[in-house]
């Protein structure tokens, strides 16, 4: 049975709306990255994957669709309870130290809004190609779009590079707390696997991180393109 | 005016179920119509609360508190006795019943002491299906150890916790019934009179104590749960809002005050550090099961302990009790302590403590065992003292604890005001002169769940519904303005001196006089010093702010006040009583080894006390206790 | 020892109140901080100035009254101890003290560093217990309980009430508390009847009081006197939401 419009309204209810909602974003950072990583294979690998992505539009546009709700629920839920959160606490402390938090956990709201930035730029940018249009228009020999030349054109420009790094790390360090905390918040941890999952969150994040900003790293000093 | 106990005829074992039978009942329909005041929500009043409310009564529960779960059962550590004889000690009823008689130093009524072993076993059914988290074997079974003054294994404990495991259960279950609409509860609201009338008790007058609003609260019967006195004298382990108030108020209104001298020592407090400390804390008797206590053979020997060879270190209790060592009863251990320190071997600053060695045990059983059994309480000793305990014995001293004393209660826990009930450590019933290990909670909750819920029944069953909410009388609004009258005098002193400076000049008084040990001698200064003091405080205490806000100087002035006047009915009880027995030490009755000695020729009673008048000496009334299941015997522990 | 306090001052819930700075003098380090504002007083009162009300009760740690935040911490700076258990050993000479109430919407300040913390009884009201009357219980050997099961539920038992975990979490959750109840009840087979029912209900009505929501910063268990673990609020949620499958609270009549 799934449960009513009262869970949506229960704090419980839509912490795990967010983490859930975060998790499957999590899943779309780690698979977007495979595809990524295939721009080491050369031209070829990376432009037929991008066209056999599109040579199926109902699974890409419903995979976006998804991946859309996701990004509106995780929205919606994050704002709603940082609202309630402040409101929770109406006259602030002179003074409060922290013991255990991180900087990571306590700027989420900051980060992920960084992170929604970034994202707006990131769809202009590769998506629908309209921030940077001058990279992003050639085909390739087989006459598919060459998101290879594209990716190569664009990072040769340290800004760009510089600006895409950024956002990385922006969504890294939200990872950072995001994946443990999300484990917590679904009940998915246990005594001794709480601070498992808090580790295996900051070094999947971590993980991504290296793996994403080696491409514009890798292109900027020539080793790619 | 005759004290009558109504004990039940007939042989001890069949008196509680016969009485039982005998009693009337209210169905829960019926019930709806009284209405039940209970004052205080600690074991015995929150499960006394949840127990009328379950059987239809409608309960007003008062706490001062700010919230029912805080009142000082909780710091209850070591446990609660039962006679299941799960590890087979060949334990029993009768055992039990033995015990504490003998515990008690022949002192308490047989009958209730036997209603309380005969109910122990159904307590702890009951804690255990609300959920009580009690300590358990391996094998899943509930696992028992043995504690102060006794030797077979029956005290069922939740690590150091067990007093506030089980006040958690009967909070809950009283907080269930709050939830179905039976129960009101009433926090940070101070019982501050009894409204008797037509010669019945009928309600209580309340102070708001955020709100500062003094009101009258009807019902059909009062049950007062509010606790010991052993506050009067300043320092001890009880919480500092602990008081005599409720009792004491009771008392002037007609309930008499049974045995008030008969309080309790606790051998195993941490000492007294400086002069602004403001409680002594407790560190379970449990730690007695495997620690050593000794003090150096020499007069003011300073060397650290680690450096006195095991010759020169006199193991006190060992020597002089063979049979029970380390495990004597609390008023023989903590005497014996005090015995040592006026010879001058007492150890630590102010030569006031006492060695408590775990190295031992440590070499037995592994530091590791140690730490599983009191890893908690070492912590807690680190913590207050600076010093590692595994490292060095604990210093340990004895400190005021519990009253044995309270209101004088019949059978029925029924005080001498008709619809009066007094249950817990507020009445006096079942521990005589001295209380065992782990029995507290046990009365608490035997009288709260088991007793009073049936002897309110039967005490209201023969009485009008209907006349709940009704404070018309005119004996409530006389008892208001008593109340007002007597806030507004503790706030028109303004005078120099707080209210903690008087509390503490009483307290070292009556620790002087009328503690450990007691003389006629003493306890005549005593007797004449505490009108002093209690005029002076009257002409010179500063009691700041208003009476119509939270004002916690005016909440402890008006305690401390009562305590000035109950200190006397301690000392006069004391000095009646020329005999010692239990915690009462007098020091011209001890045998020439220095060991109690009661006279049961002359003494083998309770004195219950009746309230005459201001200035008025009370009147002596004498509630003869007879002794069949347990023949009279010299205690011993030798 | 020499302290300077700076001191949150409100004469009642109306007040907006403000910080006044004491001095507290020959302050032996081994006085709690409980006892160290008793001494404030006692001076305060000698020079008639209305004293400093703060709750406290048992000052041995347990009874959960003493309520306070000191230099920045719920229960000060040292982990797994309650105001009244704080040694002012722990502090350094001539030290200037931060002391503030509890703030949360759901515990509203009452007089100066008294709050009012009902909500958590209110929350206890709404499930947190096991229903069986007086007399009607089973023999207590009759179910056996694995030790390991009680040593958890009385590891969650352990809380003692006192609202630091809402003090120092920065949202103001409860969530905690809340955790260690259920917990508490979840881990016992005594508990399992009214498992479902009473998560749902304990969280509607902590939701209802106006707590905050728990973003997983473990603040809590680092402030809190009996150090109660974080993996009782993951155990909360895992049984919140396997609860929320077959059942919704009880005063949600529909969706």
């Amino acid at each position: 049975m799934v449960p009513g419009l009262w869970f949506l309204r229960s704090s419980i209810g839509k912490k795990a709306l967010m983490a859930a909602s975060g998790l499957v974003l999590v899943g779309f950072v780690m698979a977007h990255l495979a595809g990524n990583l295939l721009i080491y294979g050369g031209p070829s690998a990376l432009n037929a994957y991008a066209e056999k992505l599109r040579h199926v539009p109902a699974l890409l546009w419903g995979a976006r669709l998804f991946l859309l709700a996701a990004v509106a629920v995780h929205i919606a839920t994050s704002v709603q309870l940082a609202i309630e959160n402040r409101r929770a606490r109406p006259q602030r402390y002179r003074l409060q130290r922290s013991a255990e938090t991180t900087l990571a956990a306590r700027t989420m709201l900051l980060s992920g809004f960084l992170v929604l930035a970034y994202l707006v730029y990131h769809l202009l940018h590769f998506t629908f190609r309209t921030a940077h249009p001058e990279f992003s228009r050639a085909t390739d020999a087989l006459g598919r779009h060459d998101v290879y030349a594209m990716v190569v054109l664009s990072f040769q420009q340290p800004p760009i590079a510089f600006a895409y790094v950024l956002g990385m790390a922006a969504v890294c360090f939200h990872l950072n707390h995001g994946i443990g905390s999300a484990a917590q918040t679904l009940g998915l941890t246990h005594e001794r696997t709480i601070r498992l999952w808090a580790l295996a969150g900051r070094l999947l994040s971590f993980a991504l991180f290296i793996g994403y900003v080696s491409i514009p790293l890798a292109i900027l000093l020539g080793l790619v393109g | 005016m005759t004290l009558d106990p109504k004990i039940p005829p007939g042989p001890l074992p069949q008196q509680w179920d016969a009485r039982r039978k005998a009693l009337r009942t209210l169905d829960p329909s019926a019930a709806q119509g009284y209405r039940v005041i209970i004052v205080g929500t600690g074991l015995a009043g929150a499960s006394a609360a949840a127990t009328l409310a379950e059987r239809g009564f409608q309960v007003e529960a008062f706490c001062f508190q700010d919230s029912a779960r805080r009142a000082h059962s909780i710091a209850a550590q070591g446990g609660i006795n039962a006679a299941k004889n799960y590890p087979k000690d060949d334990d029993s009823i009768e055992r039990l019943f033995h015990d504490t008689i003998k515990g008690g130093d022949f002192r308490s009524r047989e009958a209730n002491v036997y209603r309380l072993a005969q109910i122990s076993n159904a307590i702890i059914d009951q804690c255990v299906a609300q959920g009580v988290p009690f300590a358990r074997e391996y094998d899943g079974y509930l696992a028992n150890r043995s504690f102060g003054g006794v030797k077979v294994r029956r005290t069922f404990y939740a690590r150091g916790q067990t007093g506030q495991q089980l006040l958690l259960g009967a909070y809950q279950a009283m907080m269930r019934q709050v939830q179905a609409g039976r129960v009101r509860v009433h926090p940070r609201t101070e019982m501050l009179d009894l409204v008797v009338a037509d010669g019945e008790a009928r309600g209580i007058v309340v102070r708001d104590l955020v709100s500062g609003e003094v009101q009258a609260c009807a019902g059909d019967a009062v049950v007062l749960a509010t606790g010991g006195y052993s506050t009067v004298y300043f320092l001890s382990t009880n919480a500092k809002g602990c008081n005599v108030t409720a009792t004491y108020r009771a008392h002037r209104r007609g309930a008499w005050f049974a045995n008030p001298c008969f309080t309790q020592i606790h051998p195993t407090c941490i000492p007294m550090a400086g002069h602004y400390q403001s409680k002594l804390t407790l560190m379970s008797e449990s730690l007695r099961n495997d620690g050593r206590i000794w003090v150096p053979n020499r007069q003011g020997d300073t060397r650290p302990p680690a450096e006195i060879p095991e010759a020169e270190r006199d193991y006190y209790l060992e020597r002089r009790y063979p049979s029970y060592g380390n495990l004597a009863p609390r008023d023989i251990a903590s005497r014996a302590a005090k015995a040592v320190c006026d010879e001058g071997r007492g150890i630590g600053p102010g030569g006031q403590g006492v060695y408590l060695d775990f190295a031992d045990a440590i070499r037995k059983l592994s530091r590791k065992t140690i730490e599983e059994r009191y890893g908690n309480l070492f912590d807690m000793y680190q913590e207050i003292t600076d010093e590692d305990a595994y490292a060095a014995p604990m210093r340990i001293s004895p400190a005021p604890h519990y009253a044995m004393g309270g209101l004088w209660v019949d059978y029925h826990l029924m005080s001498t005001i008709p619809g009066l009930f007094v249950i817990g450590e507020a009445n006096f019933s079942d521990h005589g002169a001295n209380r065992l290990g782990a029995s507290a909670l046990m009365q608490g909750l035997a009288d709260g769940y088991f007793i009073v819920p049936l002897t309110v029944a039967d005490h209201l069953a023969g009485r009008p519904a209907g006349r709940r909410g009704s404070a018309a009388h005119p004996a409530f609004a006389a008892a208001r303005r008593e109340v007002e009258e007597r806030t507004q005098r503790l706030l028109g002193v303004r005078g120099t001196r707080t209210v903690d400076a008087f509390h503490r000049q009483l307290g070292k008084l009556m620790w002087d006089e009328c503690g450990m040990s007691r003389s006629a001698q003493g306890l005549t200064r005593a007797l004449a010093e505490i009108p002093r003091i209690r005029e002076a405080f009257w002409k010179d205490v500063a009691v700041l702010g208003g009476g119509e806000e939270l004002n916690q100087a005016l909440e402890k002035a008006g305690r401390v006040a009562d305590f000035l006047e109950f200190a006397e009915l301690m000392c006069r009880d004391a000095l009646h009583r020329e005999e010692s027995c239990g915690g009462h030490f007098r020091v011209e009755h001890q045998s020439s080894d220095g060991e109690a000695k009661r006279d049961d020729a002359r003494f083998c009673y309770v004195a219950a006390w009746q309230f005459a008048d201001d200035g008025q000496p009370p009147v002596l009334h004498r509630e003869p206790l007879t002794f069949e299941a347990v023949p009279l015997s010299e205690r011993s522990y030798r | 020892m020499n302290f300077t306090l700076r001191v949150w001052r409100q004469k009642n819930a109306a007040d907006a109140g403000r910080f006044e700075m004491y001095e507290a003098k020959d302050v032996s380090p081994d006085l709690s901080a409980l006892e160290m504002l008793d001494l404030v007083n006692d001076e305060l009162q000698r020079r008639g100035v209305d004293p400093i009300a703060f709750d406290h009760d048992c000052r041995e740690g347990i009874c959960g009254s003493c309520a306070m935040m000191i230099n920045g911490f719920a229960h000060g700076p040292q982990p797994a101890v309650a105001a009244c258990q704080l040694y002012m050993r722990h502090f350094k000479d001539g030290e200037t003290i931060t002391i503030e109430p509890w703030r949360a919407r759901a515990f509203p300040v009452i007089k100066d560093l008294v709050v009012d913390r009902s909500a958590f009884d209110r929350i206890i009201e709404a499930g947190g217990y096991i229903s069986v009357d007086t007399g009607g219980a089973p023999e207590a050997n009759s179910i056996p309980v694995p030790k390991r099961d009680a040593e958890e539920a009385m590891d969650a038992a352990a809380c003692i009430g006192c609202g630091a975990c809402v003090a120092a979490c920065p949202n103001a959750s409860a969530m905690l508390f809340v955790a260690a109840k259920i917990s508490h009840l979840a881990k016992l087979p005594q508990g399992q009847a009214e498992r479902a029912r009473r998560v749902l209900d304990m969280v509607e009505r902590m939701d209802q009081e106006g707590f905050g929501h728990c973003t997983n910063h473990y603040e809590c268990m680092a402030a809190c006197p009996k150090s109660i673990h974080v993996q009782f609020i993951a155990q909360l949620n895992r049984d919140y939401l396997r609860a929320a499958r077959t059942r919704r609270p009880s005063g949600c009549k529909s969706d």
